[in-house]
């Protein structure tokens, strides 16, 4: 398939990113403004503040200076990746962010693998037996994993398996007390990481689930497949060749679109395990009032959700042949 | 069981064969027996929440049991460690939970229509417009955006409404936007604007009665989905701390909840057992009111 | 007569829909020889696609082949292992579908959907039957199938997208194909090309033909044989001739009179009245009797029988009773 013409597409995606990321910006500043309060409050978050820092803070953004200007000012901090200062964590926003985002990635990414994978391959099992009573079950059991609400999974999981039955640990990423490298680590982590993540995976799983059982059922009933059996073709490759490869379409891009839900979920489950990822930073913002990090988790969540949009694009284009030949 | 017509055909023109007519919409709903269940629960649940005052216990009132109780008679759902009946004040976060959620899918699903029936019906640069204003709201994390507005302008009621409301148009809007723009170019639109028909009886005569389906089920949906998000806020500390709420409820006990799995399992149940509720019911009207989706 | 390659006896095909039991194919007998190609003609809905898929034994739930037996060269097919089957199904035995366009695999190219058919059923390396694909190609008269072959189907024309399908399906060199409705999909001038390619292949191949068309046109063109179908039962049978000379059934004469032809200066056409026949609650006696201008009295109570009029001559209709009587041994 010529590269250049899907350089084309992703370029192309990339700049229909640019508006959404004005209007963040955009938002992150009339929200200082806008709030209750003096802008420069917002600025400091809950800390205390010394006069000088908060004359500093006055030129930096400008706040004398019309709105127009300040938004101006603005936009160039964040060009420079300035997301702001936080006096709590006597960090810089972003250094904060990135400092916990591999842990958020690892546990997103985790779950996001497995759960798409095991919510696949039980939705075309699903679709080939349509009506049985394992069909049947299968959904009411789906439509109840997402109708839970994370937090509520993770704490009966926290009490069933790592409180009663102590196989779990009940919080964290890794044991004060095990090895802090090598192959050690790696298992202390997925020791902490099992019940964080499968308390996250339903509702993805769910909704993979769902969505491959119907489209598969959808398109076995499409002509191409009598086509294929005509041809002789054996039932399992009919499936797995012929029609998952069409179904699995549309369940890539619920899998891009679902990310920024995800994340949201991360938040609630890093706070239940007290997970040391972005989202337990985002709660522990929250209790402090810590307004410039808010702020800089939204910039950097979003970006995060606008790049596993694009990357579901490509990923889209790579399977569907028809996307690129436009 | 029901199958499609098209999917024992192997091309077209096999349609001609009869048929009898469509069941009555309440057959349709009734033969999901899920949505039956649901239908009945939710009954049961906006019950209890209307009749949350009437609890003998009142909601939230420290002391008028001993701390830490487990279930029993007369603490139905046992006590927290503040002596607090769990069972009254999780049916008042409940009637708490469910206003949230119906009056945040009512504006909602309000604004979703009007917004996406101004895209459709005037077509265009209008809606181009506002089609670019839904896709940037469909990207930003809805979650995130709202509690940055709840964490700056205050955590009250009227606030997380809001907050909740304005962020789950986009869905409405996009679909009534598709019902207007392929009624539009339908036949028996032109046939009625033929007749003479006015724009606004064209609109609520011909154009929303049909859009009017998809939308009641989204709006269903859209319920339960604004009951997870304001538990989800309530459990960070987002929420009201005036009122009850099922997810502080939930946030409280995750300190005490080692020794009181009392103070999780009933309150987390509530809001579960009403999500899945409008799931299950939401499922079944699409069978009565989507004529597209049936026939699986 | 030299032993038929293909014979149903007795088919029939029913679906169990939440709405009642269709009744599609409704005892239907018929046999096609080495080398004929033979029609069966109804208008949509009589049954005949789900009779070619039962022959091929690809009828999927709620449907389901109830009774009756289909012999191809010599083997029950209804007896075979689904594997067995199988083997049988896109080599000796082959299929040609409707709608190009959605009965190719969007995400797959051309040729890999050829040389797929071909792996199956012959026992080549992928080189080898990526050749054999290309012959496949070329032989459907497709140009630069080299460049072709590694198309996408929405690349394609409708009629090089049929091409395709014919070349899937005479890529292993079949003795039988099944065309269902080949060209009902197609532009009217790409019509004339696809049969006349079917015709030549058929001729190459010497292989036999089932046309299922509800076009009266090809079938006096290319067709030796005529089966006529309505309501999930073969009305008439007859060679092609004596069809259009001499129609017999009711049916079939309204169905001829209510088609243009070149050769007859017709006044007016005269459409079948009435509604097509619902397959769930069928009219009693004869299915065609709502809708006959011919009936009596028997014929609302009393389903005919088929009376054989002549060898490969029958018509289904009590007219015939004492025709039948009369050339029967």
């Amino acid at each position: 398939m010529p590269t250049k013409s899907l350089l084309i597409y992703v370029g192309g995606r990339l700049l229909q990113a640019v508006p959404i990321l004005f209007v963040i910006i955009l938002i992150n500043f009339a929200l200082i403004h806008a709030a209750p309060g003096d802008p420069i409050d917002i600025l400091i978050g809950g800390a205390d503040a010394t006069p000088e820092y908060i004359e500093g803070l006055r030129r930096e953004f400008g706040l004398d200076q019309p709105l127009s200007q300040q938004f101006v000012t603005y936009i160039g901090k964040i060009a420079q990746f300035d997301l702001g200062y936080s006096l709590r964590y006597r960090e810089s926003v972003l250094t904060l962010i990135l400092g916990r985002m591999p842990a958020t990635l690892l546990l997103m990414g985790t779950t996001l693998f497995f759960s798409s994978l095991i919510g696949i391959l039980l939705g075309v099992f699903a679709a080939r037996r349509p009506y049985s009573a394992g069909d049947y079950t299968a959904t009411f059991l789906s439509l109840a994993g997402y109708s839970m609400p994370v937090f509520w999974i993770g704490q009966i999981m926290l009490i069933i398996f790592a409180l009663h039955l102590a196989w779990f640990p009940t919080q964290g990423m890794y044991s004060l007390r095990a090895p802090s490298e090598g192959f050690g680590r790696i298992l202390d982590v997925a020791h902490h990481l099992v019940l964080p993540a499968i308390t996250y995976s339903f509702y993805h799983l769910a909704l993979i689930y769902r969505l491959t059982r119907i489209k598969m059922q959808e398109v076995l009933a499409l002509d191409f497949i009598t086509t294929a059996r005509a041809k002789g073709v054996a039932e399992g490759r009919v499936v797995y060749r012929h029609a998952l490869r069409s179904a699995i379409l549309p369940v890539v891009t619920v899998i891009g679109l679902n990310f920024g839900f995800m994340l949201a979920g991360s938040v609630l489950t890093e706070t239940v395990f007290a997970w040391p990822g972005m989202g337990r930073l985002l709660y522990e913002a929250v209790g402090a009032r810590d307004y410039p990090v808010l702020m800089g988790l939204f910039t950097m969540l979003s970006i995060m959700v606008i790049c596993a949009n694009v990357i579901t694009d490509v990923v889209y284009a790579l399977v569907d042949p028809r996307v690129v030949y436009r | 069981m029901r199958w499609s017509i098209r999917a024992w055909s192997t091309g077209k023109g096999m349609a001609t064969t009869h048929i009898p007519a469509e069941p009555s919409w309440w057959r349709i709903f009734s033969r999901n027996r899920g949505s039956v269940l649901g239908a009945f629960i939710l009954a049961a649940l906006f019950a209890l929440a209307i009749l949350a005052p009437m609890l003998p216990f009142e909601a939230g009132r420290i002391d008028v049991g001993p701390s830490m109780a487990a279930p029993n008679l007369t603490h139905l759902m046992g006590t927290d460690e503040l002596g607090r009946d769990v069972f009254s004040r999780a049916a008042a976060g409940l009637s708490v939970s469910l206003m949230v959620g119906l009056g945040a899918a009512t504006i909602s699903t309000f604004l979703g229509v009007v917004i996406g029936g101004l895209a459709g019906f005037f077509g265009r640069s209008i809606d181009a417009l506002l089609m670019r204003l839904t896709e940037i709201f469909q990207v930003i994390p809805r979650f995130f955006l709202a509690v940055l507005l709840v964490a700056f302008f205050g955590a009250n009621i009227f606030n997380i409404l809001i907050a909740i409301a304005v962020l789950s148009w986009p869905e409405i809007a996009r679909l009534v936007r598709g019902e207007f723009l392929s009624l539009r170019s339908r036949q028996f639109v032109d046939a009625a604007r033929v007749a003479g028909a006015s724009r606004t009886s064209l609109i609520f005569g011909e154009i929303l009665p049909n859009a009017l389906g998809p939308v009641v089920v989204n709006a269903t949906l859209m319920v339960g989905q604004a009951m997870l998000l304001e538990a989800g806020l309530s459990y960070l500390g987002l929420g009201d701390p005036t009122k009850a709420s099922l997810g502080q409820m939930l946030q409280e006990a995750q300190q005490i909840m080692r020794s009181a799995w009392w103070t999780t399992a009933f309150p987390g149940s509530f809001i579960f057992l009403a999500v899945l509720s409008l799931n299950l019911v939401g499922d079944g009207l699409t069978d009565v009111l989507n004529p597209r989706a049936r026939g699986r | 007569m030299s032993k038929p390659l293909l014979t149903a006896t007795n088919l029939v095909t029913k679906l169990f829909t939440d709405s009642g039991t269709v009744q599609a194919v409704d005892g239907v007998s018929l046999h096609i020889g080495h080398g004929e190609a033979v029609a069966l003609v109804g208008e949509s809905g009589c049954g005949k696609s789900m009779t070619a898929l039962s022959l091929m034994r690809l009828v999927r739930p709620p449907g389901r082949i109830v009774s009756g037996s289909v012999t191809f060269d010599g083997t029950d097919l209804l007896a075979l292992s689904e594997r067995e089957m199988r083997a049988v199904r896109g080599g000796r035995l082959a299929m040609v579908f409707q709608d190009p366009m959605t009965f190719l695999n969007p995400l797959m190219r051309v040729g890999e959907q050829i040389v797929e058919a071909v792996m199956l059923h012959q026992r080549v390396g992928r080189s080898e039957a990526r050749r054999t694909a290309l012959e496949a190609l070329e032989r459907v008269g497709i140009p630069a199938a080299a460049t072709v072959i590694e198309y996408f189907p929405h690349q394609l024309s409708g009629g090089m997208r049929q091409r395709v399908l014919i070349a899937m399906a005479i890529s292993s060199k079949p003795t039988f194909l099944i065309a269902d409705e080949p060209t009902t999909a197609l532009d009217v001038t790409i019509q004339a090309q696809i049969m006349r390619l079917l015709a030549r292949l058929r001729r190459e191949l010497s292989s036999s033909m089932l046309l299922i068309t509800h076009d009266l046109g090809l079938v006096a063109e290319y067709c030796d044989r005529v089966y006529v179908m309505y309501a999930g039962k073969i009305v008439e049978e007859g060679d092609v001739f004596s069809i259009f000379a001499n129609p017999r059934h009711p049916y079939t004469r309204a169905l001829l009179s209510s088609t243009l032809s070149p050769d007859r200066r017709i006044e007016r056409l005269t459409p079948i009245e009435g509604q097509p026949p619902n397959l769930v609650t069928p009219p009693s006696g004869c299915r065609f009797h709502p809708r006959c201008r011919e009936r009596m009295a028997r014929c609302s109570v009393e389903a005919p029988p088929d009376f054989a009029i002549a060898p490969s001559s029958s018509a289904r209709c009590w007219l015939y009773e004492e025709a039948a009587r009369v050339s029967a041994p």
